[in-house]
């Protein structure tokens, strides 16, 4: 059964579903071990073209994980691989999510949000900065971070488009000139 | 703020993740949610949408996907969910595939890995300004301000693992909100 290329998308994939912790970050270096030294499926340049590719096409970053699929299956592979790392979760997330709710109104119910949200805060941030460690940590990386961060600050109409497609200039523009940044 | 009332349109619900979906270049996803969910529509206050953050980000799997299944959840019960969730990865699914399929060739123009990079640390700055919101929202006072800068320093600084991190910071930061109770009044929970 493990021949089966879909069998083993799912056998390989799913189990992150439900043990990584932290999201993104947390699923690709042991997705990374898994396809491309543990199953062979692509090789390491083929798994950092498919990461990009999944961090720059509109949605979550762990799409990285259906693109896998369709590399390795075709359009069947994409919809296993999808299913096995969102399903799984998504299921997890929804019950926690009816109990967290059922106690709304309740006193400790209201301290509850309101004590998170200083660790939402604290994780918000977290996760900016492991995505920043991904993305090579150059300087100009965070320059552009802190910039569009800085501009949504200062204009919160600006609508993201604007703010991402002046990201994406400032980066054409500085390897145009050559700048090593 | 007060929130927007009434029962939202599963329609409504669908409509706004799919498009959030499909549209999110660089991710950031969280922020889009953020600015639809919370600041545009009023369906969830602040710490609603926080304390959904929280618990999408220590429950295991992807962050944004649980962070869509509480929201959905939490609007219309199992079928906003399934709805928001769907909507969210319909897009995406395409989308991705579209691109991975053009790669090779698109990688061949002049400047497309550089503006791919360019969009992704752009999406990077609208994820620290929906801290710096969130921020301004709930630490106001030293004690939240201290919790949220120690959570941030020990999971994206030392890398420490993120359910011990929570497992401290987090009963330390509701006990400092507990609303207080009468002297052994507390027989009352169930």
């Amino acid at each position: 059964m493990r021949d089966n290329p879909l069998f083993a998308l799912f056998y390989v994939i799913a189990p992150f579903s439900l043990l990584s912790i932290g999201g993104g970050p947390a699923i690709f270096a042991p997705l990374q071990h898994e396809s491309v030294d543990v199953w062979h499926w692509l090789t390491a340049r083929e798994f950092i073209d498919l990461f990009a590719i999944a961090r720059t096409a509109p949605g979550p970053g762990a799409m990285l994980t259906t693109l896998i699929g369709w590399k390795l299956a075709g359009w069947s592979g994409a919809l296993v691989a999808t299913l096995a790392l969102f399903g799984p979760a998504s299921l997890l997330c929804y019950f926690a999510a009816r109990l967290y709710d059922k106690y709304r109104g309740h006193e400790w119910h209201t301290a509850l949000e309101e004590g998170l949200a200083p660790i939402a805060v604290g994780l918000i941030f977290a996760g900016a900065m492991s995505v920043l460690n991904l993305s090579g940590g150059r300087a100009l990386t965070w320059i552009a971070a802190l910039a569009a961060g800085a501009a949504l600050s200062f204009r919160p109409k600006l609508h993201p488009f604007l703010i991402l497609g002046a990201g994406a200039l400032l980066f054409v523009a500085m390897e145009f000139a050559g700048a090593g940044v | 703020m007060p929130l927007n009332s009434g029962r939202v349109p599963l329609a409504s619900i669908f409509r706004v993740f799919f498009i959030i979906g499909a549209t999110s270049f660089g991710g950031g996803l969280i922020s889009w949610f953020h600015r639809e969910i919370v600041t545009r529509r009023r369906w969830l206050t602040e710490e609603q949408f926080m304390s959904g953050v929280a618990l999408g980000q220590v429950l295991p799997g992807p962050n944004v996907t649980n962070l869509a299944v509480y929201i959905g959840q939490r609007l219309r019960g199992p079928r906003g969910a399934a709805i928001a969730l769907g909507a969210m990865l319909t897009g995406p699914f395409f989308l991705c595939i579209a691109l991975a399929a053009v790669y090779s060739e698109a990688i061949r123009i002049p400047g497309f890995h550089a503006a791919m990079d360019g969009i992704a640390a752009a999406a990077i700055g609208m994820i620290l300004r929906l801290g710096w919101m969130g921020a301004s929202h709930s630490c106001r006072k030293a004690a939240p301000a201290v919790i949220a800068l120690a959570v941030f320093i020990a999971i994206g600084i030392l890398k420490w693992p993120l359910l011990a991190v929570v497992a401290v910071a987090a009963p330390l930061s509701v006990a400092l909100v507990w609303p207080k109770r009468k002297p052994q009044g507390g027989g009352g929970d169930a």
